[in-house]
């Protein structure tokens, strides 16, 4: 199997986005990738699209063909990939493996999710849907009340504080100040995080990231022939997936993610480096308490030690392991669908050294994660600055 | 949720039908159609479930879904069954700042909710802490 | 006659709101109020029951009581006036909910709060004829009450399931013989689609409940050949703390008789629970030998009365499940506001 590169990218902007369309966001990010990556889009052979709930929140599906149709490339075949909150970062990972199998050589994937133009309250629901909609959804459980449930589980096994889950909102704000593309502009304070509205306790409305619109690209080719395109080519080291019971309730534990912990270990392998390699990582955090679990699950830190790592400002900018500078989920938005691009957009422009006020001093070797559902779904990738 | 759906799950949602499987006695709640563990060598029948249990985790919502306004806040659990199943559901007939983990309660039958005022009424169950 | 009671059960929720609180709101004097009405709370459903959910624990308690197998139960009626449909009955959600299913009858039966006493009447006759082996009767209410209408004050949710079976060694009180007086009579009712009942104010009185629970009563002794001092307890329904009493006094009962059976001072009319819960507070304490009458009242208007005759097996039994006190003690006040949320007298 040959190793395989990406060679550009493409981001709109992340936020509520009033005039510009599903259509619009597909057109815009691709086409910035394409000429990021300095092709003709004729030589795109494939496309791979990651949204989870186009037919909830614009009542469209085949999106795959919409998209195709509308980047002006048929009669390319394009596949939609769905995993709820992780379907960008499948996505990735089916374009990665179709161009290391040799089927194809330049592969286009975008993430795409247009959340705004049906009323929150909808959303809300249409996210639920990620979760089991039988025993969960049905019951009255939210999809942030299944990461609160999981949150006061971590306080009570491992004495983590509702403080340094707010710490987590602090720092991805900060960071997203210096990312001209992040929904978010603004700093926060862990007071106004601690004061900010009960949404599921312990989460409040500053635990949660937000309600987005936004799309992301990446072009991929084969490494062998990345140089031609490229003077930066980044390396796709490794890529790692699994997945875990649909019901938070079905775990034996609610304080980490088997599939996030699993997929990792798969991705490190496969790039042959272990946590201690890692660089920077754009982790999910959808909630507060999921960064602080998936710093731990990926091996960061010691099961249990998230929150005091995050208190002792071990993942800030300019820290040992800098977690989320492009301001994560919660400060550059989570259009859901896109998240997972957007992700290794992030690592990219670290590796290129493009990242401006957030760059990440001498990054090598980044790492990406990106989760669906409360955990059903959990997909790594290890990128690496290509030879 | 379409009526035939609904009706389909009143044995587990009433009386806590789970299933067993005859292979390794492992007792699942809410229901599955293969054992995890045993797959194709696993024999799965129904079993019913005590209703008693302990709290593992809760949280308070106050951001409600549809059709869960009303009842905002109320405290949503993960109760570990004494069979040993997980389920997830309300915890009612008490202040939601009253719950903690490892509160022992009994589940009993309560409305979950309806399909607006022309709609069906969906019953289930939902914890009750024993005093 | 050779049937009993084989299991019993209740269910009464656990918010209250005192009289006091609901004279606050509308401006009367809660002390004269109280007095009158001989009531201090009443019992109020959560926001996640109904009649449905009452009588489904009230039956879970009975058919643990019993200890028999609920398949064996070939009839389920339930007599309410606040079903949860309109037209789908309760009875199969209970029927469903206790394991009954498939092999019964059941259906759903209306007369304002004797609903659930015709039911005994009818597994009564079911059960005698052969036809069925148990018969299960539930009365249970989420009584409606107009706000600032005087029944606000006493208007409660509550209910309980009696199983019915041949008389035999696990009877816990033989039925004795029951007596019906039924008029047309139209001294309380609600219209289809109207949410609150309508009444005739102090018509409700002597002519209506008075006259059909005397007349049962009377009909019932007459042919039983029994007098009142022959009973150890006698359980009426009870809108109030004083209509019981009174028309107690007036057959002749005392007062240390009606006292075990009349909960409605601590929570209230449960409408069709009323009289069986009522009876299932005396059942509670009764000693084997121990002769009970209970006398219902449907306006509309009936009352159905019945003698019993404890038996040896329900001391050792009665255990098994919660008590009527139980459920009374096991309380939390509630604030107008919460009340009226509760029963969506505040529609968003």
């Amino acid at each position: 199997m040959r190793k395989v590169a990406i060679i550009g990218t493409g981001l709109t902007k992340f936020g509520e986005l009033w005039d510009i369309s599903f259509r619009q966001m597909i057109v815009e990010s691709g086409a910035q990738a394409i000429e990021d990556a300095g092709i003709d889009g004729k030589q795109i052979d494939a496309m791979y699209v990651g949204n989870m709930s186009a037919g909830q929140f614009i009542r469209q599906e085949h999106i795959a063909s919409l998209i195709v149709d509308h980047a002006g490339l048929v009669p390319i075949p394009c596949t939609r990939v769905e995993g709820a909150c992780a379907s960008g970062g499948l996505a990735l990972r089916q374009a990665v493996i179709a161009v290391a199998s040799g089927i194809h050589d330049i592969v286009v994937v975008g993430g795409i999710e247009k959340m705004t133009d049906i009323l929150t309250e909808q959303t809300t629901e249409a996210l639920a849907t990620a979760a089991d909609q039988e025993w969960e959804a049905f019951v009255g459980a939210t999809f942030p009340g299944l990461y609160a449930l999981m949150a006061r589980r971590h306080m009570y096994e491992y004495g983590t504080t509702e403080e340094q889950m707010a710490m987590v909102a602090v720092k991805n704000h900060h960071n997203a100040c210096f990312n001209p593309c992040a929904q978010y502009q603004m700093e926060i304070t862990v007071e106004d995080v601690l004061k900010s509205a009960p949404v599921d306790s312990p989460l409040k409305l500053l635990d949660c990231s937000p309600i987005t619109d936004g799309a992301a690209c990446l072009i991929l080719a084969p490494a062998e022939k990345a140089r031609q395109y490229t003077d930066t080519p980044i390396l796709v080291a490794g890529t790692g997936q699994a997945s875990d019971t649909l019901s938070l309730h079905d775990r034996p534990t609610l304080t980490g993610m088997r599939a996030t912990v699993d997929a990792s270990r798969i991705a490190h392998k496969m790039a042959g480096v272990g946590p201690r390699d890692i660089d920077f990582a754009e982790v999910h955090d959808c909630f507060t308490i999921a960064e602080i679990m998936a710093i731990e699950d990926l091996g960061f830190c010691n099961k249990g030690e998230g929150g005091k790592m995050t208190e002792q400002g071990e993942t800030v900018l300019g820290s040992r392991i800098p977690i989320n500078t492009s301001g994560g989920l919660k400060g550059k938005g989570h259009p859901v669908g896109a998240t997972g691009i957007a992700q290794a957009v992030e690592l990219v422009l670290q590796l290129r050294g493009e990242a401006g006020k957030r760059q990440v001093g001498g990054a090598e070797i980044g790492l990406c994660h990106n989760v669906g559902g409360s955990g059903g779904t959990a997909v790594v990738h290890v990128l690496k600055r290509g030879d | 949720m379409g009526v035939p759906r609904f009706w389909r799950e009143i044995p587990n949602r009433y009386n806590l039908i789970g299933m067993k499987c005859g292979y390794c006695n492992k007792v699942f709640f809410p229901p599955r159609f293969i054992c995890p563990s045993c797959r194709r060598k696993g024999k799965l029948d129904p079993h019913k479930l005590k209703g008693r249990g302990k709290i593992i985790s809760f949280a308070v919502t106050h951001a409600a879904p549809n059709g869960f306004e009303d009842q905002v806040p109320y405290a949503i659990a993960i109760i570990e069954l004494e069979e040993g199943p997980r389920l997830t559901a309300q915890v009612t007939d008490c202040d939601p700042d009253q719950v903690k983990i490892g509160d022992e309660v009994e589940m009993v039958f309560r409305r979950i909710g309806q399909e607006g005022n022309d709609g069906p009424i969906y019953y289930g169950y939902k914890g009750r802490k024993i005093s | 006659m050779d049937v009993g009671i084989v299991g019993y059960g209740v269910y009464i929720p656990r918010y209250r709101l005192k009289i006091e609180e609901a004279a606050r709101i509308w401006g009367a004097d809660a002390e004269r109020v109280k007095r009158g009405l001989m009531v201090e709370e009443k019992a109020v459903p959560g926001p996640d029951e109904d009649t449905a959910t009452i009588a489904v624990e009230a039956a879970r308690n009975a058919v643990k009581q019993a200890g028999i197998n609920p398949q064996e139960i070939g009839a389920i009626y339930v007599g309410s006036e606040s079903h949860p449909y309109a037209v789908k009955p309760t009875a199969t959600v209970v029927a469903e909910a206790i394991d009954a299913t498939p092999d019964l009858t059941a259906a759903d039966y209306e007369f304002a709060c004797k609903a659930g006493t015709a039911g005994i009447q009818t597994c009564m006759g079911m059960v005698e004829a052969g036809m069925i082996k148990y018969g299960m009767a539930i009365g249970a209410d989420t009584a409606q009450g107009a706000p600032g209408d005087p029944l606000e004050y006493t208007a409660a949710g509550g209910g309980g399931a009696f199983i019915v079976g041949k008389n035999g060694s696990e009877t816990l009180a033989a039925i004795e013989g029951t007596y019906s007086y039924t008029t047309d009579m139209p001294d309380f009712w609600r219209r289809e689609m109207r949410p609150y009942p309508r009444h005739g104010g102090r018509f409700t009185g002597k002519p209506a409940y008075f006259k059909h629970v005397l007349s049962a009563a009377y009909g019932l002794l007459r042919q039983l050949k029994l007098t009142p001092q022959d009973f150890a307890y006698a359980v009426f329904h009870q809108p109030n703390g004083k209509f019981p009493l009174q028309v107690a006094a007036e057959l002749g009962f005392k007062k240390e008789q009606v006292m075990p059976g009349l909960l409605a001072l601590k929570i209230g009319n449960t409408y069709s629970g009323a009289t069986l819960i009522g009876l299932a507070a005396v059942l509670d304490q009764a000693k084997a030998g121990d002769r009970v009458l209970a006398v219902s009242y449907g306006s509309g208007a009936g009352s159905d009365a019945f003698s019993l005759v404890v038996r040896d097996a329900l001391e050792a039994k009665r255990d098994a499940s919660p008590k009527v006190l139980d459920y009374v003690k096991n309380k939390i006040n509630i604030d107008y506001g919460t009340y009226a949320k509760f029963r969506q007298l505040l529609v968003r």
